[in-house]
């Protein structure tokens, strides 16, 4: 009975993974491409979930959820056409991109089909989270040290390449101004 | 439900990312389609540790270490379509491309 359900919810949740996927490029409007791909990611989230990782399976729902929101606040800031109001395509060489991604799906099947995968091996752990905890703060603390470095350098690089006035800005083209040319003087006797 | 099942459920989602990546010349949508092939490593590497080695951690690191590249992604995608926008009024890659010329 567990597994009928199991297979069921595998099924759904796939199916509803695929077709959202599909959708995000069917759609014209920006908006409804955007509840699409985040249908798709959702489920993503379900088959984790459903594979017994919990904790991973809620963090990628959450992730998602919140990523897909900032990411409608940002359609709406650039794109055209975010409602939706004006049919229009944006695609450029549709055939040729489908018959490399028509490739890639038969190859990579074909391998996934084909190959001899190893049984299994060992049992899962009672507390699969406990487990990752302990394996990124022991065995793999060099992932979890360059995962840390690499968003530190995320934070610094997005505020630089989205900050409005650069250091040419306020120093000049040399930057050779002694004094930087801001807005708002700041220091002291402005 | 099986580990063949869960791969060839990563494939197509990976699949069809990849038509969007290479199709969309809006670069948000761009970002959707590598989004989209993100979430296909995502269950690849849960139904490998799953199916093949749950006594092992390396399968959840993994995917610990492909959320973490969505989340960069997104980051660094947003950042640089604030500059391009802010600099040339461009969302699209073509418009982009044509910057250099």
């Amino acid at each position: 009975m567990r597994a009928l359900l199991d297979d069921v919810i595998f099924w759904v949740l796939a199916l509803l993974a695929v077709a959202g996927g599909l959708m995000v490029f069917r759609f014209d409007s920006m908006a409804r491409a955007t509840y699409a791909l985040l249908t798709s990611l959702l489920c993503v989230g379900g088959e984790v979930l459903l594979l017994g990782l919990d904790y991973l399976g809620v963090v990628i729902v959450l992730m998602m959820t919140i990523e897909m929101a900032i990411m409608a606040v940002f359609m709406v800031m650039y794109m055209m056409n975010p409602a939706g109001l004006m049919p229009m395509t944006m695609l450029h060489n549709k055939q040729g991109a489908a018959a490399i991604c028509a490739v890639v799906f038969a190859v990579l099947a074909a391998g996934i089909l084909l190959a001899p995968w190893p049984s299994r091996r060992g049992r899962p752990p009672d507390d699969p989270t406990m487990d990752l905890g302990l394996s990124l703060m022991g065995p793999q603390m060099l992932t979890m040290m360059t995962l840390g470095l690499a968003l530190f350098a995320t934070i610094v690089a997005t505020v630089v390449l989205a900050t409005r006035r650069g250091r040419y800005d306020r120093f000049g083209d040399d930057l050779k101004a002694r004094r930087a040319d801001d807005p708002v003087r700041g220091g002291t006797g402005r | 439900m099986s580990l063949e099942l869960f791969l060839l459920l990563a494939a197509a989602l990976f699949s069809i990312g990849l038509f969007g990546a290479l199709t969309q010349q809006s670069i948000v949508m761009l970002m959707m389609g590598l989004e989209l092939m993100l979430g296909g490593i995502i269950v690849g590497a849960a139904a490998v540790w799953h199916y093949i080695a749950p006594a092992a951690a390396d399968g959840q690191v993994l995917v610990v270490l492909a959320v973490t590249v969505m989340a960069v992604e997104m980051a660094i995608g947003f950042a640089v379509v604030t500059a391009l926008f802010r600099a040339r009024e461009v969302d699209m890659t073509d418009m982009a491309a044509e910057l250099k010329e």
